[in-house]
C-alpha cells in the first residue's frame, strides 16, 4: 500500500532525467518496421503501439541518435547494428519466482497433475529473456526430485540475450528479490543453496541447468517445432497487438499435447482470443489454461 | 457555467499518486456519481510484492468498482482502473490498456510517467491528468507531456500535501492549470461531469 508515512521534501536533491526532444510518432514507428522487415525479416508491424514506441525512444536516447531516421539509415547501412536493436526492442526484465503464488501453483498441481499421465515430459519457455523463469523451474523441478525426468526447451528471438541465459547466471544485486519470491514461494531451503557467488554474479549449479537446450526462435514468424506439456509464456504477448496475440497463441496452441498447460501473465488474458473456446481456465488468478480441444 | 468553465472534449482523466495519496484518491472516488461521465485512470505507486487487496482497499470507498485492467482491456465511460502491481498501465491505440514489464522508471513500476505519456500520445489535448501527493518526481515529466500536447493539468495544493515533492516537480517542469486542494479537484470533476449531461 502507499507508504504513507510524513518525510521531509526532498525535490531539490531529484535528479531529473535527460530526455531528448525527439518525438517519436506512429509514421517513424512504420518506416522502422518495414526496413527490419524488408530487410531482415523480423516482423514487428503488430507489435503494440505505446510499448514499442517507448523501446524505439529508449533506442534513440541510448544511440543519442538526432531523429528517428537515423535509426532508420543505420538499419540500412550497419548490419551488425540488428542485433542491439533487437536486445532493445524486446523487453528483458524479469525475476526469479517472479509471482510466487503462480511457481506454487505450478509444484503442487500443474506438475503432479502431468505426472499422473506422463513418466516423462516437457515444458517450454517462449520469450525466456534473460532465462530467470527457466532457472526457477530447474530449481523447482529439482526440489520436486524430477529434474531429470524432464525436457525443458529455453526460446528467444533476442541472440544475445539467449547467450547470456545459457551461462545460468544473474547479477548478484538481483538477488536479495530473488531470494524473497523463493522465500514466498516457499522452497525447501534457501536460493544460496543452488548458487555460487563470483565476480558480482550468482552462478546457478550447472547440474540444475543440463536438461534445457536454449534455442533462439521468432515466436512470430517461427514454425511448430514441437508439441509440449507445459507451455509458459509469461508477459510476452503483452507487446504484442490483439492481431498477433491470436496469431501467436495459435502456434502456442498447436505446440501443445491435448489437455496440457498454458501459463499467460497474471495480468494477461485468453478471454479476447478467437480460440478461447479451445482451453479451460484452471487457475483464473494465476492465468494457466489447459487445452480440451484440438 | 461553472467557476471552471471547463469543456467537454476530454475522453478521460489520468490521476497520479504515490505517498500521501491514498486518502485523497479515495475522498475523490466516494464523492464522484455513480455514472461518471469519463473512465478515470490511477496509477498509484505501491508495494511489488503485494498483487492483492489494493483494488478492494480502493473499492471500499468508492462509489463504483475500481479494477485493474487486463492487457488489452477496452477502457469504457464511468470505468475506473488501478495500475496493477509490477506492471507499467499504458494506453494504447483503439481506447484500450496495453500492459507492460519494462524497467523501471524513476525507480517505480508502475510508473505514472508511462501511463500520462501514453494517454497525452492516445488522446492528445483531450486528457485531463491530475497529480497528488508524493514523495518522489514521477509523473512530472508525464504531466509536461500532457501540457504539451494541450490537455489539462492538476495538481493537488502542496500546501495541502502530505508530501508535496510529486506536485511541486511537476510545477516546476511545466505549467499547471489548476492547483486545487482534494475538495476543489472534486467539484472540478462534478463540474466536468456535468458538461457530459
Amino acid at each position: 500500500m502507499i507508504d504513507s508515512q510524513k518525510v521531509t521534501s526532498n525535490a531539490s536533491q531529484s535528479r531529473l532525467v535527460k530526455k531528448t526532444s525527439v518525438e517519436v510518432e506512429i509514421a517513424d514507428l512504420r518506416k522502422i518496421t518495414e526496413i527490419v522487415k524488408v530487410k531482415y525479416g523480423y516482423d514487428f508491424s503488430d507489435y503494440a503501439m505505446s510499448s514499442f514506441r517507448r523501446r524505439i525512444q529508449r533506442i534513440v536516447e541510448m544511440f543519442h541518435f538526432n531523429s528517428v531516421s537515423e535509426i532508420v539509415n543505420k538499419l540500412e547501412t550497419d548490419n551488425s547494428f540488428l542485433d542491439a536493436f533487437l536486445a532493445e526492442i524486446t523487453v528483458n526484465v524479469t525475476e526469479m519466482f517472479r509471482d510466487p503464488a503462480f511457481w506454487r501453483e505450478v509444484r503442487d498441481h500443474i506438475i503432479p497433475n502431468i505426472l499422473l499421465n506422463h513418466e516423462t515430459f516437457s515444458i517450454w519457455h517462449a520469450g525466456c529473456s534473460s532465462g530467470e523463469e527457466v532457472l526457477s523451474m530447474c530449481i523447482l523441478l529439482k526440489e520436486m526430485d524430477i529434474l531429470d525426468r524432464v525436457n525443458i526447451i529455453a526460446t528467444d528471438i533476442d541472440k544475445p540475450i539467449l547467450a547470456k541465459a545459457k551461462k545460468g547466471q544473474v547479477p548478484i544485486k538481483n538477488m536479495e528479490l530473488n531470494e524473497k519470491n523463493y522465500i514466498r514461494f516457499q522452497g525447501q531451503g534457501s536460493l544460496k543453496d543452488y548458487y555460487e557467488e563470483k565476480n558480482g554474479m550468482a552462478v546457478l549449479d550447472p547440474a540444475l541447468l543440463q536438461g534445457i537446450s536454449y534455442r533462439n526462435f521468432d515466436l512470430v514468424q517461427g514454425a511448430v517445432f514441437n508439441k509440449f506439456d507445459l507451455i509458459l509464456c509469461r508477459n510476452v504477448m503483452i507487446y504484442f497487438n490483439q492481431n498477433l496475440q491470436n496469431r501467436v497463441l495459435k502456434k502456442l496452441h498447436e505446440s501443445l499435447f491435448k489437455y496440457s498447460y498454458l501459463a499467460v501473465g497474471s495480468k494477461e488474458s485468453l478471454i479476447w482470443c478467437e480460440i478461447a473456446n479451445k482451453f479451460i481456465i484452471v487457475n483464473n488468478e494465476e492465468k494457466i489454461y489447459k487445452k480440451i480441444k484440438d | 457555467m461553472g467557476k471552471f468553465q471547463v469543456s467537454s472534449i476530454y475522453k478521460a482523466i489520468l490521476i497520479g499518486g504515490s505517498a500521501g495519496s491514498f486518502q485523497g484518491v479515495t475522498k475523490i472516488l466516494s464523492s464522484l456519481p455513480k455514472e461518471f461521465s469519463l473512465p478515470i485512470i490511477l496509477c498509484l505507486h505501491r508495494l511489488k510484492h503485494v498483487r492483492n487487496g489494493f483494488e478492494e482497499a480502493l473499492s471500499i470507498k468508492s462509489t463504483k468498482p475500481v479494477t485493474e485492467p487486463i492487457d488489452k482491456e477496452s477502457i469504457k465511460k464511468g470505468g475506473v482502473y488501478l495500475a496493477p502491481s509490477n506492471y507499467h498501465l499504458a494506453i494504447e491505440l483503439g481506447n484500450s490498456f496495453s500492459l507492460s514489464t519494462e524497467e523501471m522508471i524513476n525507480n517505480s513500476r508502475p510508473a505514472i510517467d508511462v501511463t500520462l505519456e501514453t494517454g497525452s500520445y492516445t488522446y492528445r489535448n483531450k486528457v485531463i491528468g491530475i497529480l497528488l501527493s508524493g514523495a518522489n518526481k514521477d509523473g512530472a515529466w508525464g504531466m509536461k507531456k500532457i501540457k504539451d500536447r494541450g490537455g489539462l493539468t492538476i495538481v493537488q495544493d502542496p500546501a495541502e500535501c502530505m508530501i508535496e515533492t510529486m506536485p511541486a516537480a511537476a510545477m516546476s517542469l511545466t505549467t499547471i492549470d489548476y492547483v486545487l486542494e482534494i475538495e476543489q479537484i472534486i467539484e472540478f470533476l462534478l463540474e466536468l461531469d456535468q458538461q457530459y449531461r
